[in-house]
């Protein structure tokens, strides 16, 4: 059958209706864990597995903050392997290009199930050419906590890594040598596993403050290191040099000043690549001009954010990760940088999560279509790459949602007539910034009425697919494999789209 | 006698031309599964504009616009035709 954004979805599944269909229905909980036990210490993960009673088919999560320095879950991925556990169902939140071990458990059959939100690397490569045997659901930040919370994803160990625990069992994500800030993506599982254990490099007599409450962790493994510091704080800092990203950025700002969108207590949201934070820098500039104050900004956090918050130009900061060294110190430091849960950021079902008092949001695409859908799961080719991490939940919440991208990446134009995967439904997409024009969502005629006395290069989104072709030609279309590989998983928990494996014949 | 221009480096080909028994044309492209038949005819194309029918041309794209591809080919030719 067809969803909402028409695509073939079995019938056997939940087919994605419409972004706010959410609403007709009530949020589902399953108890939290009442647990009486005390949290019981562990120094040897084989002794962990014997004690838990780990055993095939089961269930267990990790969290991605340690991101590329992460050594948990290939702890873990060893224990596995060692003991050939197999059609294992993984629940990381993201996978990242160092989770090497993974990979070898999927070609094995050790792992046969993953749901995520994001992933790239080998472990994507693999997936992308059918080596998992089971299937692969990608889920949004805020769905993955609403799968956790109603049952939809029943977890039967979180192992989450954790920089710094006490002798109670409460942890800290800030403290200690492999800090990572906050803990934001992990606090479903947490609360809602079956079997919770913290694994930590860090064990201090008692914290003063904690992000994790001892009276949902069962254990606490101990070990040498939890992560590698350098992958942990990855985020680029750097503002981009690139004349068609500094472009797109100048484009951006001043079309949000002319949007009347920086204005006091506004709140704003991007991405940490290095056009967004070109953006942010600009719109720096338009507040300090105009001397404004914003209410606040939200997501991953990086330097730029943090020295906006220290120059008082924003009241609060919440953060769901910290991407780099500046944020997990000024989390550490300042009572206005607040730490949230993925919940709190982006579950449908949360009563006013914050990505919903966003007034805009500058996220990016790898596609977008003429129906303004976007896709950042995969490339042009049908290759895993990335995934709606936040992306879908802040386009949502966001009144206004900007896609800031280059039109032509390398002879690929961003602009199809269908994206090769939809990640956000174009209803919830409103405005595309590329260096060689501008085009709006014909459904925001408010932003079409505002906009039409501008000097903005303002086209249909049809023109600049136009104009694209006339300057690489017409990419032939790829042929689908027939075989589905996995599916995206809209925030409510519906089916927006299929993953196909790989394919490379095109017509 | 054998000429090269260009570079591997994103939305650039590296060409490499060299004289041979028979027309040769060798494409190895990031993007091939969307434009091998475009790329292939701009390589066509120009060769025959030059009146080049013996050549081994080997065109190593990385996503490459058909006017980077003609002008790196070209030069390519050039530095073969001097490369005596």
């Amino acid at each position: 059958m067809l969803n909402g954004v028409g695509r073939e979805v079995p019938d056997n599944v939940k087919a994605f209706v419409k972004s706010d269909d959410f609403k007709k229905r009530k949020r589902t909980l399953i108890d939290k864990k009442n647990k009486q036990s005390k949290t019981v210490f562990f120094d040897d993960l084989k002794l962990l597995f014997d004690e838990l009673n780990i055993s095939s088919k089961m269930t267990l999560s990790f969290h991605h903050h340690l991101r590329n320095g992460d050594k948990v879950i290939e702890l873990v991925s060893e224990e596995v392997q060692k003991r050939n556990l197999t059609d294992m169902h993984f629940a990381p939140s993201s996978i990242f290009p160092s989770y090497k071990l993974l990979g070898e458990l999927i070609k094995e059959g050790n792992i046969t199930d993953i749901h995520t939100n994001y992933l790239n690397g080998e472990v994507a490569d693999l997936i992308s050419k059918g080596f998992l045997k089971g299937k692969l659901i990608m889920n949004t930040h805020g769905g993955r906590a609403r799968a956790i919370e109603s049952g939809d994803l029943p977890i039967d160990v979180a192992f989450i890594a954790c920089p710094t625990v006490d002798k109670l069992g409460n942890g800290h994500g800030a403290i200690g040598k492999s800090a990572c800030g906050t803990l934001g993506y992990c606090i479903s599982d947490l609360e809602y596993g079956k079997k919770v254990v913290l694994v930590t490099d860090n064990v201090i007599d008692e914290l003063k403050e904690h992000q994790i409450n001892s009276e949902y962790v069962d254990y606490v493994l101990v070990v040498d290191s939890i992560g590698e510091s350098s992958g942990i704080v990855s985020g680029t800092t750097e503002v981009t040099k690139d004349p068609i990203g500094l472009k797109i950025a100048k484009d951006c700002a001043n079309l949000l000043d002319y949007l009347g969108l920086i204005k006091n207590d506004f709140s704003m949201q991007t991405g940490a690549g290095k056009t967004s934070l070109a953006v942010v820098k600009f719109v720096e500039e338009i507040m300090k001009k105009n001397n404004i104050i914003g209410s606040f900004a939200s997501g991953g956090i990086t330097k730029a954010y943090v020295d906006m918050l220290e120059a008082g130009l924003f009241k609060n900061l919440y953060d769901v990760q910290c991407f780099d060294l500046d944020a997990v110190n000024s989390f550490s430091k300042n009572k206005n940088h607040i730490a949230m849960s993925a919940s709190e950021y982006g579950n449908p079902f949360e009563n006013s999560p914050i990505c919903d008092k966003l007034d805009f949001v500058i996220l990016g695409a790898t596609e977008i279509d003429l129906d303004f859908n976007v896709n950042v799961t995969t490339d042009s080719m049908g290759n895993l790459i990335g995934g709606s991490g936040g992306h879908a939940d802040i386009a949502y919440g966001a009144d206004v949602t900007i896609i800031i991208s280059p039109l032509i990446k390398s002879r690929i134009p961003i602009i199809k007539q269908k994206v090769t995967t939809v990640t956000t439904p174009g209803t919830d997409v409103d405005i595309l910034i590329t260096e060689r024009g501008i085009a709006i969502n014909p459904l925001r005629k408010d932003l079409l009425d505002k906009l039409k006395n501008s000097q903005f290069p303002i086209y249909s989104i049809n023109d600049l697919l136009d104009l694209t072709h006339k300057i690489t030609g017409v990419p032939k279309q790829i042929i689908p494999d027939e075989k589905i590989i996995g599916y995206v998983e809209y925030r409510d928990g519906t089916i927006i789209d299929c993953l196909r494996k790989i394919n490379y014949e095109s017509k | 006698m054998k000429g090269t221009a260009g570079s591997k480096e994103s939305n650039d080909c590296l060409i490499t031309i060299e004289s041979s028994v028979e027309r040769k044309i060798e494409i190895n492209s990031i993007v091939g599964v969307f434009f091998y038949d475009q790329i292939l005819k701009v390589v066509e194309d120009t060769l025959d504009e030059q009146e080049l029918y013996n050549v081994k041309v080997i065109v190593e794209d990385k996503g490459a616009l058909d006017y980077t591809i003609k002008s790196r080919l070209l030069t390519a030719i050039e530095r073969m035709r001097e490369d005596v």
